[in-house]
């Protein structure tokens, strides 16, 4: 048996360390990793922890982030809980491992330690990798700070292998900026968190050999179609279960996570969505302009596929100016998150369709700053006066030459 | 045909409707294989020419056994007994490695008769001296 770790009742852990010990109390069988920036530090600190004695599972170097997520996927469809970590470029290459990961129906947990893509190299923070993934039939979790990673991540793991949904998970926090800031995380004891995880229950594992299994065969026309129906299905409909343990943890822990979580919304008019650090910086600006009398609030999601369309749409729709951020490039469209909120919006009934506006920031980790998020309010007050927009629909914040506005 | 909700999740295959630890037991013609297992798909229309299996040459060494890509080379008791046209997608590997002179595997025609194959073996190659 591994060794139990004593932890104080408030450590202070940086985004990675907090996730390092999530990973360390689902003891996991198996990790392949290949380290990469700003996720480095979650392997690393587990690689620690197997040579200490704390985890009684293998931990697998191998050469290329495609092959830590092809030994992931080996080791879980022979039927072990199963873990890595990446960023970036790293993320990238997994790409084509990730879609049979889901295709397989793996409950792999992935840390996702948000990182621009190249090129220009860059090694610091933003959503471009997490976009990278958003169709690879991976449900995906946001975080905002080293508490919030440690807790998802002991979270993924339950959401993942719910037997109605075994799909594997990603987590993301953002580089950097949660990844290596050191804050107080409130753990749980080893054995309350593993109590809450659960011992791992395979299914259909490879290394049951009076039932031999065939993974991952060719289908073609004939039942391709099909496969791919039954993953979505069962993806669109995970937010029960996800639900489910955000509210078992709420039990046990009385931290309180929602699909959807909003911020002094109640009388407000004008609204951020945004995922991720943001959330947190948008509070604090909401909080100060509501002194310069803009109704103000903040929304944000936990979950990010499944996309919530029905629970955001439905919260978003009386509010009347709504700007949402893409911490990402759109590459010659809108920004991906204010399509689907967009998107949202539509299908609800009797929405009074707020005015939306889609703000492109932070690429590359540039700093987004309390004056940028007053001004971006601002505007967004500007909007619900006049009913209409009173600037662009997309806008640049704080890139360094002539304005660049779209639409 | 299945709907999408009928499949198995993760697109897994069972290829025997019994102990699979049982079925190892028996020779693949013989064990109890699912109707989505891969053993029930034929392959041979993949082909273009045959390997003709010679016992009369054959040393039962084996080799094309071990080197066939999909287990199409039939053994039994310890002996080579052929070839399974059904999985047999004609690559001529077995031919490629067999080691005997003449060759006791070489490829014919899809539509040639083994019998008339047979008959038609080449005679025992000399060695060549320099």
């Amino acid at each position: 048996m591994p060794n139990v770790m004593e932890l104080q009742e408030v450590e202070v852990w940086d985004g990675n360390m907090a996730a390092s010990h999530a990973l360390r109390q689902a003891q996991i069988d198996v990790v392949a990793a290949y380290p990469i920036t700003p996720s480095t530090p979650i392997v690393q600190n587990y690689g620690s922890f197997v040579s200490n004695g704390y985890i009684d599972g293998e931990f697998v170097l191998v050469e290329s982030e495609h092959a830590a997520m092809s030994g992931c996927v080996g080791a879980a469809a022979a039927g072990g809980r199963v873990a890595t970590a990446t960023s970036s470029q790293g993320f990238a290459l997994m790409i084509e491992v990730l879609y049979q990961a889901s295709g397989m129906r793996l409950p792999i947990v992935l840390n996702l330690v948000n990182r621009a893509l190249a090129s220009p190299l860059n090694i610091h923070g933003d959503h471009s990798d997490m976009y990278l993934g958003r169709d690879a039939g991976w449900i995906n979790l946001n975080t905002c700070n080293p508490q919030e990673a440690y807790d998802f991540n002991l979270m993924a793991f339950r959401i993942a292998e719910d037997m109605a949904v075994r799909i594997p998970t990603i987590v993301n926090q953002d580089g950097f900026l949660c990844s290596h800031t050191a804050q107080n995380v409130r753990p749980l004891s080893d054995e309350v968190a593993y109590n809450f995880i659960g011992d791992y229950q395979s299914k259909n594992p490879l290394l049951d050999f009076d039932k031999p299994a065939t993974y991952g065969a060719q289908a073609e026309e004939d039942w391709h179609f099909e496969h791919k129906a039954q993953l979505h299905n069962t993806l669109m409909h995970s937010d029960i279960a996800i639900q489910k343990v955000f509210d078992e943890f709420f039990d046990l822990t009385a931290r309180r996570y929602n699909i959807v979580e909003t911020y002094d919304t109640k009388d407000a008019e004008v609204v951020i969505f945004a995922l991720g650090t943001t959330v947190e910086s948008a509070r604090v600006a909401a909080k100060n302009v509501r002194e310069l009398g803009i109704k103000a609030g903040v929304v944000t999601i936990r979950v990010f596929r499944p996309f919530p369309y029905v629970k955001l749409g439905e919260i978003l729709k009386d509010f009347k100016a709504v700007a949402i951020m893409d911490k990402s490039l759109p590459a010659g469209a809108m920004g991906a998150l204010f399509n689907e909120v967009a998107a949202s919006l539509y299908q609800v009934q009797d929405s009074k369709h707020p005015v939306l506006s889609n703000y492109i920031y932070g690429l590359g980790e540039r700093d987004l700053t309390q004056v940028d998020l007053v001004k971006i309010y601002q505007e967004l007050d500007a909007n619900a006066k006049a009913a209409k927009l009173t600037h662009p629909t997309q806008q640049f914040i704080g890139l360094r030459g002539p304005k660049l506005s779209f639409c | 045909m299945k709907g999408w909700n009928d499949f198995e999740i993760g697109a897994v295959l069972f290829p025997f409707k019994h102990q699979g630890q049982e079925a190892l037991a028996s020779h693949n013609n013989e064990r109890d294989y699912t109707q989505e297992s891969s053993f029930n798909s034929s392959v041979a229309h993949w082909r273009v020419d045959k390997p003709v299996h010679n016992s009369e040459v054959c040393i039962n060494c084996f080799n094309c056994w071990v080197y066939c890509p999909d287990g199409a080379i039939l053994a039994r008791d310890e002996k080579l007994r052929g070839v399974d046209y059904v999985h047999c997608k004609g690559c001529g590997v077995c031919v490629d490695v067999c080691p005997t002179n003449p060759k006791s595997l070489l490829m014919f025609s899809d539509h040639e008769d083994n019998q008339t194959a047979l008959k038609n073996w080449p005679k025992k190659e000399e060695k060549k001296r320099d």
